[in-house]
């Protein structure tokens, strides 16, 4: 056995509002970088819906992940070490951009320069990747919430593969249809199938937190981890020619800050913590023959920190007794494996992912409300579960490889949660045949409550930091996005844009950052140099900076170059 | 080196010129110089710049079947370089190969190669140039690159072609450039071997020098990098945080310091505006 560290999270999907937020602030924080257009390392989906890039969950077309061969061995859907290398020319199964979607922005400038005419000036979409005028035809989240269902929603191939299953189970209709948000990041996988593809031994896993990175001095661009990640979540930095992914904001974790989509989630539906697991029983577990039984595989896989046993193997392989304390609290953990109520995404894709979710509920209480039932009565709720609007089936198709009686005990664990503490709240004594109905005891099902419906900030993230003693060597961490010099296509330098000397992220770095989000000066005030600011614009009169400043010269007009800045 | 190429063979010296001495005698070293030092240098100081830069996010339709062309016509290239040049012509016969039998050979062989390189990259410049998106990642560099690089092919094809249509009269590179080529290596050039060779054969050659001129310092680079290792590397790659890569923590530092430009691969987006170029 060889105990090791790995950061999880757990995103409780019955309150998620689809606001996009983690979104937002995640590619602010991250992609907001030329060459990252389109590369959204959180996206939210609307399910049911195609995803992003479009219908990447439909493995047969684009062979990410793993399967077993004919002797029950595992390996890369997408082939073998040697035919990877024939295929290095031209990547087989890549997504083209068209796949995701055309990048672009709005040309603002004429809204302001156009001279005095008739015509009102019109800001016309410019394509990010061309310069020119371009027509939007598809976005990051072009079907949300349900946007263009009755068109586009057979494409989900999760209906596709439910509807072939039972044709009536799922419909578009309006009053007949369902949808919950999928909030994605990279998964962070045990057994990371984008790794694998790596020609270059670029990705890795780190040791300390199992966070998955690209090596970006390392990365040569041969592009097979795209193929191979079946989550479609490494993405092709297309100026730099390198791949790029979610980090899990491993600047922030090492200073025990959760990370950014957690950190500005509306709804709180995320949990940070620590899972210890076996790293030696991560291949075999990857490789049980039937993949619905992947779900438990991955379970034993996850030690539990509490056991004297496991500890001691921690400590022997060096993990520190802060760490083992937090995987004691660890939320995820306790979600994950305590109460059983968080499963993997695509558990089938054999990669063993370490974002987990909590399957949503709250339709069905809706459902029972409005037929004039009491919604969360247990019995009630229990026999509803199987006549959800989301059918169960679709989940199991997303969780548990299609298990659906898997996902119907977690709904029910949290239909018998609702009711007992309604019992409670109501000022009844706790019923505690409500918890045994799910195999529970009312003392856990409290807890569950807790960490579910209250938990504070502390709770729900449990982050162990990077160990002060080490903490000069972060400086060198061999990590993605961490590098200095000029873009520009041919005139920064002569290798064009990907030359030059790296730069790390350090930790002062995060200081830094720290120190402009806490002190008192409004942020960006020289970045606004160059644009019309109606912020601090009540409608009368012009206060300072509403207008950009003159430039000095004809020459010098407005800076977006972040490098030129005081 | 001179003295030692004329103490060697004191016959040869006789019709060699200046130029000769410059082109078949020195420039191959200061290619090899350039060629190395450049490669180590890039290798140090532009491990982020080292990329293939690929453009099939872009386009991949053309691609699909113009880089399997162009790359795999040229490792056979590779491959017929390496048995023209590196072997000589006495052991080929010595197990029994005849002149007849070595040169269809290498004029079918390497003509296919060959045509199919050159088929390749017209067809990858042809892309490179009519794909908007593609055109826009071009740099100068990458212009100039494709420049040498198509020359270096079209120059290599010429001196295949030029045999065929001569036939047996056609030159034999086996007795001139070879010879010439192997005695680099023990740093003793046969430069009047060389300076017999038809002007085909030396334009080639200069292309081919000026081509590992520029190749540390193009996207070629990628090709020195070609990932074997990936045969042999586990599947799963653990590295610890603390671990220091290249052990050069010291210089990453001063670059941290010296780095006020705008920091590499996190420019703004944008493009530059196309309506306001000249096209």
């Amino acid at each position: 056995m060889r105990v090791m560290a790995q950061m999880g999270m757990v995103m409780n999907l019955d309150k998620c509002i689809g606001c996009h937020t983690c979104s937002v602030t995640c590619k602010q924080a991250w992609t907001n970088r030329a060459g990252t257009e389109y590369v959204w390392f959180n996206n939210v989906e609307t399910r049911p819906g195609q995803g992003y890039p479009r219908r990447y969950e439909d493995q047969d077309k684009w062979q990410g992940g793993w399967v077993l061969n004919k002797r029950g061995k595992l390996v890369l859907k997408a082939g073998g070490r040697v035919k990877k290398l024939f295929g290095i020319f031209a990547s087989p199964v890549q997504p083209e951009l068209k796949d995701y979607y055309e990048p672009w922005t709005y040309d603002y400038k004429t809204l302001v320069d156009a001279p005095l005419g008739d015509d009102f000036p019109v800001a016309r979409p410019k394509s990010l990747i061309t310069g020119e005028d371009t027509k939007i035809t598809w976005s990051a989240n072009w079907d949300d919430d349900l946007g263009g269902s009755t068109e586009y929603g057979h494409l989900d191939p999760i209906v596709e593969k439910v509807r072939r299953e039972s044709e009536d189970k799922i419909k578009f209709a309006y009053e007949q249809t369902f949808m919950f948000y999928l909030p994605r990041i990279c998964e962070h996988c045990l057994n990371p199938s984008c790794m694998a593809s790596c020609p270059s031994g670029a990705i890795y896993k780190r040791v300390e937190d199992g966070i998955v990175l690209v090596d970006q001095d390392k990365c040569r661009g041969w592009r097979q981890c795209v193929t191979g990640c079946p989550y479609k979540k490494i993405y092709f930095n297309h100026k730099t020619g390198k791949a790029e992914k979610c980090t899990f904001c491993y600047p922030r974790v090492e200073v025990g800050l959760p990370t950014v989509c957690s950190e500005t989630c509306v709804g709180r539906l995320r949990y940070l913590g620590l899972f210890l697991y076996d790293a030696d029983a991560v291949t075999a577990a990857a490789a049980v023959t039937d993949p619905q039984e992947l779900y438990d595989a991955q379970m034993d896989v996850l030690l539990d920190p509490n056991d004297p046993a496991v500890q001691a193997d921690a400590r022997a392989q060096g993990i520190p007794e802060d760490w083992i304390d937090a995987a004691r609290r660890s939320p995820v953990y306790a979600l994950a494996k305590v109460y059983k109520v968080a499963l993997p995404l695509h558990p089938e894709y054999r990669t063993m992912p370490m974002v987990w979710y909590v399957p949503p509920l709250s339709p069905v209480v809706d459902l029972l409300r409005d037929q004039g039932h009491d919604g969360e009565d247990a019995g009630n709720l229990f026999g509803a579960i199987d006549a959800l609007r989301i059918p169960v089936e679709y989940l199991a198709e997303l969780f548990t490889a299609g298990d659906a009686d898997r996902v119907t005990a977690v709904l029910k664990k949290l239909a018998a949660m609702r009711s007992y503490m309604r019992g409670i709240s109501m000022g009844n004594d706790p019923d505690d045949s409500i918890p045994e109905a799910v195999g529970m005891d009312g003392q856990t099902m409290y807890e569950m409550y807790r960490l579910m419906a209250i938990a504070k900030y502390e709770e729900r993230y449990v982050i162990p930091k990077a160990h002060v003693e080490q903490a000069h060597d972060l400086e060198e961490m061999g990590c993605s996005l961490d590098f200095e010099g000029g873009p520009g296509m041919q005139d920064s330098s002569p290798f064009g844009e990907a030359s030059g000397r790296p730069v790390p992220v350090a930790v002062e770095t995060f200081n830094a950052l720290r120190d402009r989000q806490t002190s008192g000066a409004a942020p960006g005030e020289t970045t606004l140099r160059g644009r019309v600011n109606l912020l601090n614009w009540d409608g009368t009169g012009a206060p300072s900076g509403l207008f950009p400043e003159k430039a000095p010269g004809p020459a010098a007009g407005p800076s977006s170059h972040p490098g030129e800045q005081p | 080196m001179l003295a030692t190429a004329t103490a060697t063979e004191p016959g040869a010296a006789a019709g060699l010129s200046a130029l000769d001495i410059v082109l078949w005698g020195v420039l191959p070293y200061v290619m090899v110089v350039v060629l190395v030092g450049g490669l180590v240098w890039r290798y140090k100081y532009d491990q982020f710049g080292w990329t293939t830069r690929s453009s099939q996010l872009y386009e991949s339709r053309l691609l699909r079947i113009a880089s399997p062309l162009f790359h795999f016509g040229l490792l056979a290239v590779i491959a017929g370089h390496f048995f023209g040049l590196v072997i000589p012509m006495a052991w080929t016969q010595a197990v029994g190969m005849s002149q007849e039998f070595y040169h269809f050979n290498a004029l079918f062989v390497g003509g296919i190669a060959g045509v199919g390189t050159l088929g390749g990259i017209l067809l990858l410049i042809y892309r490179r140039r009519t794909t908007g998106p593609v055109f826009m990642a071009t740099t100068k560099n990458d212009k100039t690159m494709y420049v040498v690089l198509t020359a270096a092919i079209v120059f290599g094809l010429w001196t295949t072609l030029a045999s065929v249509f001569e036939g047996e009269h056609g030159h034999n590179y086996r007795e001139t450039v070879a010879p010439w080529f192997r005695s680099l290596f023990i740093f003793q050039p046969d430069l009047a071997a060389m300076a017999a060779a038809p002007f085909s054969f030396h334009l080639h050659t200069l292309v081919g020098m000026a081509l590992f001129v520029i190749w540390p310092f193009t996207r070629l680079v990628h090709a020195f990098t070609a990932p074997f290792h990936y045969l042999f590397r586990p599947y799963i790659v653990y590295r610890s945080r603390d671990r220091d890569r290249d052990g050069n923590r010291a210089g990453a530092a001063a670059a941290r310091s010296s780095g006020t430009a705008a920091r590499r691969g996190w420019s703004a987006v944008g493009t530059r505006d196309r309506d306001t170029r000249n096209r």
